[in-house]
C-alpha cells in the first residue's frame, strides 16, 4: 500500500484542524465513545430540534489521524440531517467520505465516529425524544 | 562499526529464523515487536512438526511406545526449564498456557486463605495480567490492593516501595522488566523487603526471561512467571516457578484429569507436584517446543544475548534521542524496549508509516492502561529488540521515523 495514499493532504488537514471543534453546553445529546484497543476517544455534542433534525454539531476528538479525520469529515455532513438519516448511515458511507484505503486493523479507528453518532442517536431515541 | 557482531554472530543467528527473509511492502522485514512476541527459529518449528509426525500421543496415561516418547519429551522440557532458571528441581516448574494463566493461578490460589483487610501490593507499572487478577480477587474478598508508585523517570519509587510493603502485606507481585517502558525493577531488593514483612513475593518475568540469565536461588522470590512465546518458543505454553513447600500447600487452580491422585464419589485426592496444577491434556507439542527454544537460547548463551540486546538498545537510544520532536519515556538504563512518541503524531500513525518501510513496532497502551494514565499519554509507540536484530535495522527504523515526520509535516 502506498502510504501517501492513506495520509493524503485532506486527511492530514482534517487531523490538524478538525472542523466543528469544541463543545455545546446545552446539547440535546452529548456522548463520549472510546476505543479501548487504541485509546482513541471522541466527544460528540448534538443539538436536535423538535423534528428530530440535527441543527448544531461540535466534536472533541483525541486519537490518530484516521479517527480524527473521520470524525471531522462526518461532523461536516451532519447539520440538517434527521435522526432517521443517521440511523440509515453505514460503514460504507464513512469509508466513502474518507476516500482512502483502510486496512482491517485501522477500521476501528475509521469507524469510531460512526459508532459515536449511532449511539448518540440511540440515546436520543431512548431518553430524549420520549 | 558492528560492535554487536563481536558479542553474537547475528548474521549466523538470522539464518535460523525463516521469517526474517520476508519482504513487507517490498522491503526487508525489520521486526522490532519482540516484546509482544518473538520470532521462532527453525529448530522450534521443526520440533513441533516432528513431534506430531513421530511421537504424538497423550502424556502420562498411555502405556505404549508413543505415549512414553511423548511423556519423556514433555518431562525433559520441564527439566530444561528448571536448569534454565536454576530452580531446585523440575517439581518447581508448572506448565501453564502463558503468563496470564500463571498469574491467575497464583491470584486465585494464594488469596484463598486471605482475610478481609489483608493487603496485596503491586505497582503502577504492571501489565494488565499482573493487575486485573489481583484487582478482581481483592474486590471479591475485601482485600486491600495497593500500588507502588513510579517516579519522574518511570521507575519504581524507592520510598513508595518501603511505604507500601508492611506487616499487613500478604502478597507482593511486580514485574521484572516493564513491557510498556523497559524499566528494570529492583526485584531482589523488593523480594527482601517483602520477606522481611512476611509477605510472599511473585515476579512477572515475562520480559526478563527472554533476555537475561535467571537464577531462582539468587532472586529468591517465592514465585516467578514467564511465557514461552516471547523467548523463541511457541504460543500456548508458559511457566510458573514456585518454591516447593509453598506449591505443596496451595489449592489447585483447575480441576479435572491429570491433576488427581484418586477420585471417589465422596472426595478426591490430588496428584503430586507439579502435575497437581496441570489439569487436563496439556499443550504437549508447545511445551516440547519451548524446551527446544531453551536449548537454542543456551547454545547462543544468555549472557551474550543480554549483552547484545543491551548494546543494541543503547545504540537505538542514542540515535533516537537525537531525532528532534521525539519524546522517549523512562530511564536511560533499561531492558531492550524503547517507548516513544513523535510530536503531533499518534502512535498508530507512527506504526502504520513504519510498516510501510517494513518496520514492525507496537503502538497503543501495551496492556498498561493505568500506567498510561499516570504518565499522561493515551498511547506510545514501542520498539523492542532481540538477538537477531542489528544496528543496520536500527538505522532503517530511524530513517522511517524521518518519513513519519515528513508525511505529517512535523
Ligand atoms: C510484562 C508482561 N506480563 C505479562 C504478559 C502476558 O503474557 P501472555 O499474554 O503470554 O500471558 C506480557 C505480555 O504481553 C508482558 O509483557
Amino acid at each position: 500500500m502506498d502510504i501517501e495514499l492513506m495520509y493524503q493532504e485532506n486527511i492530514l488537514d482534517h487531523y490538524k484542524n478538525p472542523r466543528n471543534l469544541g463543545k455545546i453546553e446545552n446539547a440535546t445529546v452529548h456522548h463520549h465513545e472510546k476505543n479501548p484497543l487504541c485509546g482513541d476517544e471522541l466527544d460528540m455534542f448534538l443539538v436536535i430540534d423538535k423534528n428530530s433534525k440535527i441543527t448544531e454539531v461540535k466534536i472533541n476528538p483525541k486519537g490518530c489521524a484516521i479517527s480524527v479525520a473521520s470524525a471531522s469529515m462526518l461532523s461536516e455532513e451532519l447539520k440538517g440531517k434527521g435522526i432517521d438519516d443517521v440511523e440509515k448511515m453505514t460503514k460504507e458511507n464513512i469509508l466513502k467520505t474518507l476516500g482512502i484505503p483502510i486496512s482491517p486493523v485501522r477500521l476501528k479507528c475509521a469507524l469510531l465516529s460512526l459508532d459515536t453518532l449511532k449511539n448518540s442517536a440511540l440515546i436520543y431515541g431512548r431518553y430524549v425524544k420520549k | 562499526m558492528q560492535q554487536t557482531k563481536t558479542i553474537l554472530d547475528v548474521e549466523q543467528i538470522r539464518k535460523d529464523f525463516p521469517i526474517l527473509n520476508r519482504k513487507i511492502h517490498n522491503k526487508p522485514l525489520v521486526y522490532f515487536d519482540n516484546a509482544a512476541t518473538s520470532q521462532k527459529p527453525s529448530v522450534v518449528i521443526d520440533a513441533i512438526k516432528n513431534y506430531y509426525e513421530q511421537s504424538n500421543a497423550n502424556v502420562h496415561r498411555s502405556i505404549h511406545q508413543l505415549g512414553e516418547e511423548a511423556t519423556e519429551a514433555y518431562e525433559k522440557s520441564r527439566e530444561k526449564i528448571a536448569g534454565f532458571i536454576n530452580a531446585d528441581s523440575s517439581q518447581n516448574i508448572i506448565f501453564t498456557k502463558n503468563s496470564t494463566e500463571a498469574l491467575n493461578l497464583l491470584a486465585y490460589s494464594l488469596t484463598s486463605s486471605l482475610k478481609k483487610g489483608d493487603e496485596i501490593v503491586i505497582s503502577q507499572l504492571e501489565h494488565h495480567s499482573n493487575f486485573v487478577p489481583w484487582q478482581q480477587l481483592a474486590k471479591q474478598k475485601g482485600l486491600n490492593l495497593k500500588f507502588i508508585e513510579i517516579n519522574k523517570n518511570i521507575e519504581l519509587d524507592k520510598e513508595s516501595i518501603k511505604k507500601n510493603i508492611t506487616k499487613k502485606t500478604k502478597i507482593v507481585s511486580v514485574g521484572h522488566i516493564s513491557n510498556a517502558i523497559g524499566t528494570i525493577n529492583p526485584i531482589e531488593q523488593i523480594t527482601k523487603i517483602a520477606h522481611e514483612n512476611g509477605a510472599l513475593m511473585v515476579i512477572d518475568g515475562s520480559q526478563a526471561a527472554p533476555h537475561m540469565p535467571l537464577d531462582m536461588e539468587k532472586i529468591n522470590s517465592d514465585f516467578y512467571v514467564f511465557t514461552g512465546h516471547k523467548m523463541l518458543g511457541p504460543t500456548g505454553v508458559g511457566v510458573l516457578y514456585g518454591k516447593k513447600e509453598l506449591l505443596e500447600n496451595m489449592q489447585p487452580f483447575l480441576y479435572g484429569g491429570e491433576m488427581i491422585n484418586e477420585v471417589k464419589f465422596e472426595g478426591t485426592t490430588f496428584n503430586q507436584l507439579p502435575w497437581k496444577f496441570e489439569a487436563g491434556t496439556p499443550n504437549i507439542a508447545e511445551a516440547i517446543g519451548l524446551g527446544i527454544a531453551i536449548d537454542y537460547l543456551q547454545k547462543v548463551g544468555m549472557g551474550g544475548i543480554h549483552e547484545h540486546d543491551k548494546e543494541l538498545t543503547e545504540y537505538a537510544m542514542e540515535k533516537l534521542s537525537k531525532v528532534r520532536d521525539v519524546a522517549i519515556y523512562g530511564p536511560k538504563e533499561r531492558g531492550p524496549i524503547i517507548s516513544f512518541n513523535v510530536k503531533g503524531v499518534h502512535a498508530h500513525d507512527v506504526s502504520q508509516i513504519l510498516d510501510s518501510e517494513g518496520v514492525a513496532i507496537r503502538a497503543g497502551h501495551h496492556c498498561c492502561m493505568p500506567l498510561m494514565g499516570v504518565i499522561g499519554v493515551a498511547a506510545t509507540a514501542r520498539a523492542s529488540f532481540y538477538l537477531y536484530n542489528t544496528e543496520e535495522e536500527v538505522d532503517v527504523f530511524i530513517k522511517a521515523i524521518d518519513k513519519v515526520k515528513k508525511v505529517f509535516g512535523v
